[in-house]
């Protein structure tokens, strides 16, 4: 039996950077917010120390700072005529855990999303016909860019984020980003300096007139002090960020840019090491009671709240979602439901090596978003009239890390081990650069996430099962952007070329990356989203899903961007407008 | 106490640690945090290098193979020491020794069913009970071949031994659900791994996987070379302990 606990006016689920975001703006509003985190706390000075986070093997290989499968796993399969099986390590993609989420070890990219990717399904059928969409699910997000931009301006200056406007109010600025739609101010800080390959890249592209740019990154270029007064230090490229804890102050993170004020508050409470089991339901089924949990020693709490936020890992909500009973769950077979629907994933796979002679390119001085990106073929930036896909990749050519665990390229023929691996690899590893494609992911009627049927976690309820392949449109962008880029490769005259084309059968086991969206979708038509534009849950009026899960489509781009934006536009709506008239802020 | 579940974060031995015998150091970290951040002196979990000496693991039989082994996959030249000069082997042998060789963070429930290439390793062993059941396999392969076992034979003999595992002309009897392909590059994977990893770990002895490549180790500040381009670095590598 449950220990019943005091109430509290908003229970958050996960304290990652949604759930920090929601409880800076809630407990400024003077509501009373526990959040509630399966893993530890975690800070700067104790977790991620100087001293020792330089670990590749601990952190990067080992995985310390990620959720464990044994804590929580998933099963997968390609498509529903294969038997879903556990990931036994988590391998293609890497969920966060504990204080910070996976705001802690993530690379640092800032995107906004197109203004054409809120609103896919409308903008494509307009363009080039309803017919060249058909074979994809796209919904409209219910949310335009021009409602988010003050929200995107917001995630930028909490994380101090560097980089360079490309289209300032409508005024094209050579040297940014020129296919960003309009945004109010330039970046609070200024770009990170390019290292040698990423120069040459963009000496390249120019000169094949493309529009290159340096991605916007939260790993500061210089000193930053935060709206919140959260002091933040300069990046040192030290090769040691995503996957890692920065030990310098300058990745942002939940921890650098909003806990040491949240955390002070009289009105804001963190119980860590406690996991949510459910969210409670109130007889009628159109609100919830609140969240049932259990903490580290086993006892189990219910905590009775006004406002449910979930803001764990996307499939995290998802999974959350299922387990309580809430909504409609979404079936493949008859297109029927919402919950599961439209997971998408990002398309990657498409990318050229390059090995030079005589080179210095030092690929260990870099940080997790320091790169030279071109939007010339991403989303619909682009013509798609003669082409056979919708869709696009931004392009760059990145400087992360050179930790030799994880990067040791050699040329194409060497022997995996030996002698003539070793004078490979010792001659390969300063000369050799890549550029990749990091591809747009759309809704197909076969991808999406339910409740495992044999699988279970350690409290014993289903693993959520990922029923996912690479849908053919992307896999037609993808070879047409691997062919982009053996153009800018083979431009850059180097000694070896080899070229990656993705392919069908998503495989869980090799690193991809951790951009999972969907499956809680947000949009204006409860028959194909679970929440509407606030997001707010369509069946239970006081719950707030917040998340990549929100995501109809996933764009070329890193979520991040996208996701802090959406979770200032939801605590908004909540303390503009919820709290004001509390029930459902959309009619059915 | 629920499996999976940490009794204390503070507790918990780092995942990477290789052996079993940090004290366990309790002061309780509270679970409720509210009005303050929750920050303590001296309460980072530092990593503990291991102790060279001895087996942890392996019997001194299968280390002897492992020390064959790791030798051939980087061999002793101009360039660098060999992987058992590195300290590969005992690398090996104290990860098999610790939370990697036991599979602790990885989801071990069953069912286990025979899975799909996509699906990743689906077996019912860790990583310790491969090495056990491949080194077995090894060495019966090569005592009926050869008469004698793999750390006898020649270099060059070891070699088409192994270059026989990794492309299939070799079949290992192995425990259900496990290939030689597999665990060969289990090996291969792990020796790799001691090489360049930080050498408390037991490997990389000298920084040698380091100096190969040129890798500076954990010097954590570049502010002053990144727009030098196509300038070679000019310091050498740095362990976490210092070691240069």
């Amino acid at each position: 039996m449950a220990r019943l606990l005091p109430r509290k006016d908003v229970v958050i689920m996960g304290l990652g950077w949604t759930g920090a975001v929601l409880a800076q703006e809630l407990t400024d509003a003077g509501l009373d917010v526990v959040a509630i985190e399966r893993g530890p706390w975690r800070d700067t000075a104790t977790d991620f120390n100087i001293g020792y986070m330089p670990d590749e093997l601990r952190f990067s290989v080992r995985k310390e700072l990620f959720l464990s499968p044994v804590v929580e796993a998933m099963t997968m399969r390609n498509n529903a005529d294969q038997v879903a099986l556990p990931m036994r390590d988590y391998g293609s993609f890497l969920p966060g855990h504990g204080v910070g989420g996976a705001g802690v070890h993530w690379n640092g990219y800032v995107w906004r999303f197109f203004g054409s990717d809120f609103q896919l399904k409308t903008h494509l059928s307009k363009r080039y016909g309803a017919r060249r969409v058909s074979e994809l699910q796209l919904e409209d997000w219910g949310v335009s860019y021009d409602e988010l931009e003050h929200c995107f301006d917001r995630f930028e200056y909490l994380t101090g984020t560097s980089g360079k406007a490309g289209n300032l109010k409508g005024q094209k600025i050579e040297g940014g980003n020129v296919f960003e739609d309009a945004r109010a101010r330039d970046y609070p800080t200024p770009p990170l300096k390019m290292p040698y390959a990423a120069a040459l890249f963009m000496e390249t592209a120019r000169g094949l007139g493309l529009h290159p740019f340096p991605a916007p990154a939260a790993n500061l270029s210089q000193p930053y002090v935060n709206p919140l007064g959260v002091a933040m230090g300069q990046c040192t490229y030290c090769g040691f960020c995503e996957r890692f804890g920065c030990a310098n102050y300058s990745k942002a993170t939940p921890q650098t840019t909003i806990l040491p004020v949240l955390m002070k508050k009289k009105n804001f409470e963190a119980r860590t090491e406690c996991e949510v089991l459910k969210i409670n339901l109130h007889p009628d089924g159109k609100t919830a009671s609140g969240v049932i949990y259990v903490d580290r020693s086993g006892e189990e709490y219910e905590q009775p709240a006004d406002i449910i936020l979930l803001c764990g890992y996307g499939l995290m909500n998802v999974r959350m979602l299922l387990l309580s009973g809430i909504g409609k769950a979404y079936d493949a077979t008859t297109g029927e439901g919402t919950v599961g629907r439209n997971y998408c994933y990002q398309t990657q796979g498409a990318g050229v090596r390059l090995i030079f002679e005589g080179k210095h390119f030092n690929p260990f001085i870099g940080t997790g978003a320091l790169a030279a990106v071109i939007d010339d073929f991403n989303g619909d930036a682009f013509d798609h009239s003669s082409l056979d896909f919708v869709g696009g990749a931004g392009i760059s050519c990145g400087t992360s890390n050179g930790r030799p665990i994880g990067y040791r390229p050699t040329p194409q023929g060497t022997p995996r081990w030996g002698a003539k691996w070793k004078k490979a690899v010792a001659e390969t590893y300063q000369n050799t650069m890549g550029i990749g494609a990091q591809g747009s992911s759309y809704p197909v009627r076969g991808n999406y996430l339910d409740l495992d049927p044999t699988y279970k976690d350690r409290f014993g309820r289903p693993l959520l099962r990922v029923t996912f392949d690479f849908p053919d449109n992307d896999l037609r962008m993808a070879n047409y952007m691997s062919g982009q880029l053996t153009k800018i490769g083979r431009a850059m005259n180097p000694r070896e070329l080899t070229v990656s084309h993705a392919g069908k059968g998503w495989n869980s086991v090799p690193y991809q990356t951790t951009h999972n969206t969907g499956g809680a979708t947000m949009g204006a038509n409860p028959r194909t989203s679970v929440v509407n534009r606030y997001l707010q849950s369509w069946d239970v009026s006081n719950l707030f899903v917040i998340g990549a899960s929100a995501f109809q489509n996933n764009a070329g781009k890193n979520p991040t961007g996208t996701v802090g934006a959406l979770a200032y536009w939801a605590a908004e709506a909540i303390r503009d407008r919820y709290l004001k008239k509390p029930g459902a802020l959309v009619g059915t | 106490m629920l499996r999976g579940q940490k009794p204390s974060r503070r507790r918990f031995l780092a995942s990477a640690s290789a052996l079993p015998i940090l004290a366990i150091t309790g002061h309780a970290q509270a679970a409720n945090i509210s009005g303050h951040l929750p920050w303590e002196a001296f309460a980072g979990e530092p990593p503990r290098p291991v102790n060279p000496m001895g087996w942890y693991f392996l019997t001194p039989a299968e280390a002897a193979t492992v020390e064959a082994i790791v030798d051939r996959l980087i061999p002793a030249d101009h360039l660098s020491v060999g992987g058992k000069d590195a300290g590969c082997a005992i690398f090996i042998d104290r990860q098999l020794a610790g939370s990697f060789g036991k599979s602790s963070r990885l989801y071990m429930k069953g069912p286990f069913a025979k899975g799909l290439p996509t699906q990743g390793y689906q077996a019912e062993l860790t990583p310790a009970a491969r090495y056990r059941d491949g080194l077995r396999a090894l060495e019966a392969h090569v005592r009926g071949a050869h008469g004698k076992g793999f750390a006898q034979l020649s270099g060059e003999q070891q070699d088409e031994i192994l270059a026989g595992l990794e492309s299939g002309k070799i079949e290992l009897k192995l425990a259900p659900g496990l290939s030689t392909r597999g665990f060969f590059d289990l090996v291969l994977e792990n020796t790799m791994e001691g090489f360049f990893a930080d050498p408390l770990y037991g490997g990389n002895k000298g920084l040698a996987g380091w100096k190969l490549v040129g890798f500076p180790g954990a010097r954590y500040d570049y502010r002053d070379h990144v727009d030098k381009h196509n300038v070679p670095y000019p310091r050498g590598p740095v362990s976490i302990y210092g070691e240069t």
